[in-house]
């Protein structure tokens, strides 16, 4: 089986993997980051997603062979493990982002990459269109419009957009 | 109000590992040595199995073992069963069809599992499950309950294809109503298939202890202990006590998940067989071929009024289907779950309603979020609505005209509504919806080539699921109530046990409110615990909005006896007849004296048990409820959805929507707005989105997320969101339930405000852009060009 090198959350991490594993299987399986989930087949859901050297990407839909050497954070990554939550994840908390959980990992790092490309200010319209690949069931997204924009602003004020494994 | 007590916003306590990703789901364990199984799944909907050849799968790298439905029954294991009797008209028993885990002898709906292949890993287990051979001869199939009586009959035991021809109410009463009737509005609704969706597919992780004979299931279920009396009792895997059900994170599940599905038991029989931990994980591809899909009923209902617009009787002949196989609690959902609701908020003299269940060749059918409610609510919503329109009448008022005023109140269809006020949630939603400036919108959206439509539902629905007496003697195979234990601690904190179970409601947080208020002690002092045979004696599960009317009352009953055994402990601490003991914001005093014990020096000294024998009192300090409610809550409420259509494009966009619900005692504000939330995304992809289409072959044509249209953020808008409130006379703390009014409500709300604006009611849902587009032309068809 070949072998993999890649960072993950800052730490550098190998794996003999088959050609065939997707990133999620390795994040999930090889490394028991069991934060990133899978929803969906086909690309839809986005409760993958995670970010590859900064960039959101499904990671159900990228082989982990396509990351050698690549910088990838998961949700385990975005806060100190003793420190406070992330901006966005403290906003989704204190917006009631989040039901059952299962799609908010992905949302969150979805959400992540809505500010890095469309700065901290954001409206109502744009958050919505702009999570086009993720889904949830539980919230009808009501309360995640409200977490990603309160979690933007948060971002500015605190003035660390940057993650803390990146 | 407290800050962390009852009707207090409190942030969830168990948000914190779900923005972390340490939420702990069923794919997420791990056990030593765990294999994974793979389904070998029929790709027809109809079909003998005339030879299964496992010998070349058995031979592929890290193939465990292959198993097959022979196996299964030479191993003696049972059906699955469906737990709720239904009785014909005639008095015959429903047909119920056996439903073997690994189909034998006969698939009877694509996806069918015909042969589990057991491998090191899942890749080694999809190839092996590649080569197994499966020679079929493919029968025709049926899909569509309105044919399925004509079609090929698809078990034995249930000729036509009918599982039941039930009926309830009056039927002379109301024909002679309908006879005296001055108007009569009739409407053809088919309520279209859906498929559930939990964000979370569903798992199954199983594992056998051979020293001591003991089996460990993991899983996605809203019940676990329904799921081990289950699967122990009928399915006879394991006596009870040897089977233990975990059912940790549960991301997900709209009713999805409260059923005994065949993967669980395969798991489980081959993690026996094999002497190794198996888990399965369903792809989205199964979970659409195999979750229990919702509604899919053909109905044509009928509206009696006279010339004041008054209802007098109300009529609906249904179909509904129940897919292949009869599903745990399917037969209940088109009857006792729709029949009975057939009266909405309206005081409706008579009410006849017939519904015939059919199999098919599709996944089986059974709750999904409503269960039953929807459907009837989308009947009477849109016959309301429709009545109105042909009699000249404003919507609202002719619901005015006909709203139940006074309770308690026994409609023709077995519910005795408790509580409610009707005009209340009217006129708030008719203030929050500004109704009075919709003319003014209406005529800019056509000066912008918009038609805009206002559309009504008020709802209703039983809630609070059930008096055991009550769904007892409707046919239910179980009990309704629910339990709780409270343990109290020696340093004073509590862990709470419940019955029911979470999967997005948030029952660690609102649980603890109420043992925080009710004890004085802090929020961050109380644990819930839920989700484990082992830990959880018994319990009901999270299903029909059930868990606060139910499972919190059994929560309050179990308080008031800490609080009764904690007095006499204090009264020995204090030196002081019981009887004058008080306790209030945690702590007991003698009364009229400044003599106190805070409730931990009580829990000590109850474990410590200094102060008194135990030949006087027993030491310790944990209860023990089973509550079983007195009646079904009944929450109600008023949706009103505002679209604006394109001409065009026949694109529906919702403008705003206002929900008014009367949910009884709120504990948590926060947590019921995003299950109103929810609920209502749920109604609208419905309405505007989801279908699940079978083809005549009996394929699934909607078997992805590319094909099946679930709501994403930009279909929907933001709701604006209110409350009144009537209490429930029915449980302690005067809950209703808010999980599925929002599902219930919407659908009837979005199909009303289209027909308003394009102003017809040939509309089906979902009603997609084309399907709008396409009623438009018929409603005022363009000239040729």
């Amino acid at each position: 089986m070949p072998a993999v090198s890649m960072t993950v959350n800052g730490k550098t991490v190998t794996g003999d993997v088959e050609a065939r594993t997707l990133l999620v299987q390795f994040l999930r399986e090889n490394l028991r980051l069991t934060g990133t989930h899978v929803g969906c087949d086909t690309s839809q859901c986005g409760a993958c997603v995670v970010h590859v050297d900064g960039i959101a990407a499904k990671s159900c839909t990228l082989l982990a062979l396509q990351c050698e050497g690549a910088k990838i954070t998961t949700i385990e990554g975005l806060a100190e493990p003793s420190g406070p939550l992330h901006p966005m994840q403290e906003a989704f908390r204190e917006n009631h982002g989040l039901q059952c959980g299962y799609c908010t990992p992905g949302m969150i790092m979805a959400a992540l990459d809505i500010v890095r490309r469309r700065g901290n200010d954001l409206d109502e319209h744009t958050i919505r269109e702009q999570l086009d690949g993720n889904i949830c069931r539980c919230t009808g997204y009501h309360n995640i419009v409200k977490a990603i924009a309160a979690g933007a602003k948060a971002m500015a004020k605190g003035g660390a957009p940057r993650q803390a494994a990146e | 109000m407290s800050a962390t007590g009852i009707g207090a916003a409190v942030r969830r306590k168990e948000d914190i590992r779900f923005v972390t990703g340490k939420g702990q789901y069923t794919d997420d364990v791990v056990r030593p040595g765990e294999t994974r199984a793979v389904f070998v799944r029929s790709p027809h909907a109809h079909a003998k199995i005339k030879s299964i050849d496992a010998a070349a799968a058995k031979e592929m790298p890290g193939v465990v073992d292959v198993l097959t439905g022979a196996d299964l029954a030479n191993d003696k294991i049972g059906n699955l069963i469906c737990g709720w009797m239904i009785h014909s008209k005639d008095g015959s028993p429903m047909k119920m069809a056996p439903h073997p885990a690994l189909a034998s002898g006969k698939v009877n709906c694509v996806g069918d599992a015909v042969a589990v292949v057991i491998a090191e890993t899942m890749a080694q287990g999809r190839d092996a499950a590649e080569k197994v051979k499966v020679d079929y001869e493919v029968l025709p199939a049926v899909t569509d309950p309105a044919k399925a009586k004509s079609g090929p009959q698809i078990h034995d035991v249930a000729p036509k294809n009918t599982i039941y021809e039930w009926h309830l109410g009056d039927p002379k009463a109301t024909a002679a109503a309908f006879a005296a009737a001055t108007h009569v509005t009739k409407l053809d609704i088919i309520n279209n298939r859906l498929v559930p969706n939990a964000m979370e597919p569903r798992a199954a992780l199983a594992e056998y202890d051979a020293g001591t004979d003991n089996l460990t299931l993991w899983n996605t279920s809203q019940n676990p202990h329904v799921a081990r009396l289950v699967i122990a009792a009928f399915v006879g895997m394991a006596p009870e006590h040897k089977l233990r059900v975990i059912s940790p994170d549960v991301g997900g599940g709209f009713g999805s998940k409260i059923f005994i599905y065949p993967e669980e038991v395969v798991c489980l029989w081959a993690a026996r067989k094999t002497r190794r931990p198996v888990k399965w994980t369903a792809d989205r591809a199964e979970s659409f071929l195999t979750d229990a899909h919702g509604r899919d009923h053909v109905t044509h209902a009928e509206l009696a009024l006279d010339a004041n617009g008054k209802i007098l009787a109300l009529r609906a002949k249904t179909i509904a289907n129940l897919g292949a196989y009869m599903s745990t609690f399917s037969s209940s959902v088109p009857t006792y779950l729709y029949g009975t609701l057939l009266s909405g908020q309206y005081d409706i003299p008579s009410i006849y309603c017939e519904v015939d269940a059919v199999y098919t060749n599709t996944a089986p059918v059974d709750a999904y979020r409503g269960a039953g409610r929807p459907e009837a609510t989308f009947v009477v919503e849109r016959l309301v609505e429709v009545a109105a329109r042909q009699l000249g009448i404003e919507p609202a008022d002719l619901r005015k005209r006909n709203f139940i005023k006074s309770f308690p109140h026994q409609t023709p269809v077995i519910m005795a509504y408790d509580a409610g006020d009707y005009h209340a949630s009217l006129k708030k939603a008719l203030e929050i919806a500004d109704v009075k400036g919709f003319g003014k919108r209406k005529r800019d959206a056509a000066r912008h080539g918009k038609l805009r439509g206002l559309g009504f539902s008020t709802y209703i629905e039983a809630c609070g699921i059930a008096p055991s007496q009550a769904v007892g003697s409707l046919g239910c195979g179980v009990g309704l109530w629910e339990s709780a234990e409270v343990r109290v601690n020696p340093t004073g904190s509590v862990e709470v046990l419940t019955g029911t179970h979470a999967h997005g409601q948030g029952h660690e947080t609102t649980f603890a409110q109420l043992v925080s208020e009710r004890l004085g002690i802090p929020f961050e002092n109380v644990s819930i615990v839920h989700g484990d045979t082992d830990k959880v004696q018994f319990g009901m599960g999270t299903y029909g909005s059930r868990s606060g009317a139910v499972g919190m009352s059994a929560i309050v009953k179990a308080l008031d006896k800490i609080e009764a055994k904690a007095k006499k402990v204090a009264a020995y601490m204090l030196e002081a007849a019981e009887g004058d003991i008080e306790f209030k914001d945690g702590k007991f005093t003698v009364a009229g004296t400044d003599k106190s014990a805070a409730f931990g020096d009580v829990a000590l000294n109850a474990y410590i048990a200094h102060k008194f024998a135990g030949a006087d009192l027993e030491p310790g300090l944990k209860e023990t409820s089973f509550y079983d409610p007195t009646n079904f809550t009944f929450p109600a409420g008023c949706h009103i959805c505002e679209v604006e259509v394109d001409t065009d494009t026949g694109k529906t966009e919702i403008m705003n929507w206002t929900a008014v619900d009367d949910f009884g005692t709120v504990i948590n504000p926060m947590i019921v707005e995003g299950q109103v939330h929810g609920g209502i995304a749920q109604g609208v992809g419905q309405a505007l989105l989801e279908g699940a289409v079978y083809n005549k072959e009996g394929q699934l044509v909607t078997g992805s997320m590319m094909d099946y249209t679930m709501p994403r953020a930009h279909d929907l808008p933001s709701f604006r969101v209110g409350l009144t409130e009537t209490k429930s006379p029915s449980n302690p703390l005067g809950i209703k339930g808010c999980g599925e009014a929002g599902a219930i409500a919407a659908p009837a709300a979005v199909i009303n405000a289209i027909t308003d604006a394009i102003g017809t009611e040939n509309l089906a849902m979902p009603a997609t852009a084309n399907a709008v587009w396409t009623a438009l032309q018929g409603a005022n068809p363009r000239q040729a060009a």
